[in-house]
């Protein structure tokens, strides 16, 4: 008995000793931040812009800090009125990225995320700002969390590029579709009505909606094939969207992509193709088709 | 020390003594000067921004602002439309500014003085207008806008009423906008930092020559119509056009049976790496305007004359350049130049008969008198600002405006505005204007706009002082909290 009530103390206590630098990381003192901001990773490069921390103080105050606070912690003083509620640059995670999942994005993925703004959330496109602006601004957010001072970005994938659409792709990717799984979350239609849909959380356990296709709005991550393509091998990181880097091939991801688009409401020629096909939404409770 | 305190107290007297008198003067230029300014804390608790997000100092815009305001108020973030709002959310902001100010006018007309003139200086606590905004979208991509907006009294009159809609065929390069409403000056008067009488408009955007008639041609006010307008999805290059009645933006009809103008702006902005973005472009306003009026009996404007009934269009235009600069995070130029001509019979003293403007009213067979020409003008405008950080800007204005061309020309026989015979001098209603002022906001939240303001301005126009040939010499010193909710 008292074995196992030492086992069990021991376990608390190496548990709380691991969590605590993630409790502890998002309380930046103001010496931490000062040697952040002087380190080299409060900087950024995208193209031949140099973005400056320091430079983007009262840009960041001006735009962005009612939202992502102080801190940078998401906690800013209108964070509490808003759904999805605003980054927290302190962990270090970002949803759209060019590299692979759990890895930190690229300084161009940041830049590229505040001209495009985030669709469906209160992050609109910052993209009257200057380049310059945006590169000071991507150092800014850099220097909130620890992981860059130890971690570089990863690096990012390989997007192959985009064949011809095809009838054939359009019903290969269906299959995709239906063998990840992804209609689990978005639903057999692509209208966001899976069966796991209304159960989602993201990684800080606040309720999350997937993607509703047949809505046609923007993807977060953008909005071309190329984008799509990233979306799914590179997971939307702090989200229930993985990767599927490691379940779908290079090809099949395009197939995918060709099928995604058929459940958006535009006239494309992957949708004129697909009602070509009389294509069926798939049937999960179908046994599957035999060999 | 106390000699100091002393002295003070023994001018006491002579500053009561002005108080007293500065009281009619107050409300007459209060009443005078009230500026509806657009700045819109609906907005701000509507998507959780702080004012600084839209307003280089509210309540003028910068780029991203000039953007929201071209996609029809939207963020463009699929979140625009009110269902995403409480229902409770009622978009409605009032603004008004309680103000210390002091006036100096080097020339008013009295039965006391032996000259006929005298300068009046007056201070006191006093109020500019109120306005109440509403506005923002109907259903995405259909917005709207409405501003009551009223005089120190609550005179209330309509500054704003127009619906818009945006996005047409899913492109940002379409959008209308229908009914009362600013012109797309990139330098927007609405949007004024400053709030004094002289200081509180741009002269350019109002001039009008010494004894001439027309006053359609002020692109400051705003006008009924409707307009077409683009703009990149980054917003760098914009274009708009606007077919306007030339009313001056006043409803009922009043002037001209069937007188239109047009105002079109394109501009394109660049990026200039470190010092910004910044952004040049040009306008032009083209139109005409009546000078001939049926006249009844009884009623009516201005010499019984009747409202509707101007015909006989006679033509004005107003163009020029602007540039808004950046040099880098703190500091920006706006330069606005302006060429105006209005044609020689509005010179003459016909035009808006209506009002009393002009004194003339056209009958056929008239001529123009021997000498007469198209009044002509340029001026410039210079306003550059600092801002300090985003809760402060400093800022000043110099404006001039020459005439290139008077009404009354070398040949001109008759009696001019002078009450001489012969040519208008050639400086004759030349101004000038100097403003310089700091705006302070204590606080930046998504809730409301609050800043003290400091602003002083002196105006001087040649020749248009009471007695005739001297000039006119005017100032302001203003102390106000300009607040809004």
């Amino acid at each position: 008995m008292n074995s196992r009530l030492l086992k069990m103390t021991f376990s608390v206590v190496i548990a709380c000793f691991f969590a605590l630098p993630a409790l502890v990381q998002a309380q930046i003192t103001e010496y931490q931040e000062k040697e952040w901001l002087n380190s080299p990773a409060a900087s950024s490069h995208v193209g031949n812009l140099t973005g400056n921390a320091h430079a983007a103080t009262e840009p960041y105050r001006r735009y962005c800090m009612v939202c992502h606070g102080e801190l940078g912690d998401g906690n800013g003083e209108s964070a509490q009125w808003l759904d999805p509620k605003p980054r927290d640059f302190t962990l270090g995670i970002f949803k759209c990225r060019s590299t692979p999942t759990g890895t930190l994005p690229t300084d161009q993925d940041l830049f590229d995320t505040i001209a495009r703004g985030l669709d469906r959330s209160n992050m609109p496109p910052w993209n009257t700002f200057s380049s310059q602006m945006r590169a000071d601004l991507v150092a800014w957010i850099k220097h909130y969390s620890p992981r860059w001072q130890t971690e570089k970005a990863g690096p990012p994938i390989v997007v192959p590029p985009e064949p011809e659409v095809t009838a054939e792709r359009i019903k290969a990717g269906q299959d995709v579709f239906n063998r990840v799984q992804c209609w689990k979350c978005h639903g057999v239609e692509g209208k966001a009505n899976g069966p796991s849909a209304s159960t989602l959380q993201d990684d800080q356990g606040r309720p999350i909606l997937p993607y509703n296709f047949s809505e046609g709005g923007r993807f977060k991550c953008g909005t071309t094939d190329s984008d799509l393509y990233k979306i799914f091998m590179t997971g939307l990181d702090g989200t229930p969207m993985p990767s599927f880097a490691d379940n779908i091939k290079p090809d099949e991801a395009w197939d995918l992509v060709f099928f995604l688009r058929t459940l958006q409401p535009f006239h494309t020629k992957a949708r004129e193709l697909a009602k070509g096909l009389n294509l069926k939404p798939i049937n999960p409770n179908a046994p599957p088709p035999s060999q | 020390m106390r000699m100091w305190a002393q002295s003070h107290l023994c001018q006491k007297p002579q500053w009561l003594k002005s108080l007293l008198a500065a009281a009619i003067v107050l409300a007459f230029l209060v009443l005078a000067t009230s500026q509806p300014a657009n700045a819109i804390p609906a907005f701000a608790r509507k998507y959780g921004l702080r004012c600084s997000a839209c307003h280089e100092s509210w309540p003028m815009l910068n780029f991203f602002g000039q953007k929201f305001k071209d996609n029809g108020y939207q963020l463009m973030n699929d979140r625009d439309s009110p269902i995403w709002q409480n229902p409770g959310y009622w978009p409605v902001t009032f603004r008004i500014t309680p103000i210390w100010h002091r006036v100096s006018t080097s020339q008013v007309a009295t039965d006391q003085s032996p000259t006929g003139v005298q300068k009046i200086t007056s201070s006191g606590f006093d109020l500019s207008g109120l306005d109440f905004h509403t506005g923002g979208t109907l259903e995405k991509n259909f917005s709207f806008y409405v501003l009551p907006s009223s005089d120190p009294t609550a005179a209330f009159h309509f500054e704003t009423v127009m619906a818009r809609v945006d996005n047409i065929g899913n492109s940002p390069w379409f959008n209308v906008k229908f009914g009362k409403f600013e012109l797309d000056n990139l330098l927007s008067e609405k949007r004024i930092l400053t709030l004094t009488g002289n200081g509180g408009v741009y002269q350019i955007y109002h001039f009008i020559p010494q004894a001439d008639g027309n006053i359609f041609g002020q692109m400051g006010d705003n006008q009924l119509g409707l307009e077409v307008m683009g703009h990149s999805a980054n917003d760098r290059t914009r274009y708009s056009a606007a077919l306007l009645s030339s009313n001056d933006g006043q409803v009922g009809l009043p002037y001209g049976a069937e007188s239109y103008s047009g105002f079109f702006t394109f501009s394109q902005a660049f990026d200039f790496g470190k010092l910004g973005v910044s952004r040049f472009g040009f306008y032009a306003m083209l139109g005409g305007a009546p000078i001939q009026w049926l006249t009844g009996p009884t009623g009516g404007g201005f010499g019984g004359s009747i409202a509707g009934s101007g015909t006989n269009n006679k033509s004005y235009s107003r163009e020029g350049f602007v540039g808004q600069i950046y040099l880098g995070e703190h500091a920006d130029v706006t330069v606005v130049t302006q060429h105006g001509s209005d044609n020689a019979w509005f010179g003459q003293g016909y035009g808006d008969y209506i009002d009393g403007i002009a004194t003339n009213n056209f009958t056929p067979g008239t001529l123009l008198p021997t000498g007469a020409q198209a009044p002509t003008w340029n001026g410039v405008l210079v306003e550059p600002h600092y801002v300090v950080s985003p809760q402060m800007i400093v800022l000043a204005r110099y404006e001039t405006i020459r005439m290139s061309q008077q009404a009354d020309g070398a040949q001109y026989t008759g009696i001019n505005p002078l009450g001489n015979y012969g040519p208008t001098p050639s400086n004759y209603g030349n101004l000038s204007t100097y403003t310089l002022g700091y705006r302070y906001n204590p606080f930046m939240t998504p809730r409301a706009g609050f800043a003290y303001h400091a602003e002083y301005n002196w105006l001087h126009q040649d020749g248009t002082g009471v007695v005739p040939g001297t000039n006119l010499n005017s100032s302001e010193l203003l102390l106000g909290i300009d607040f809004d909710f």
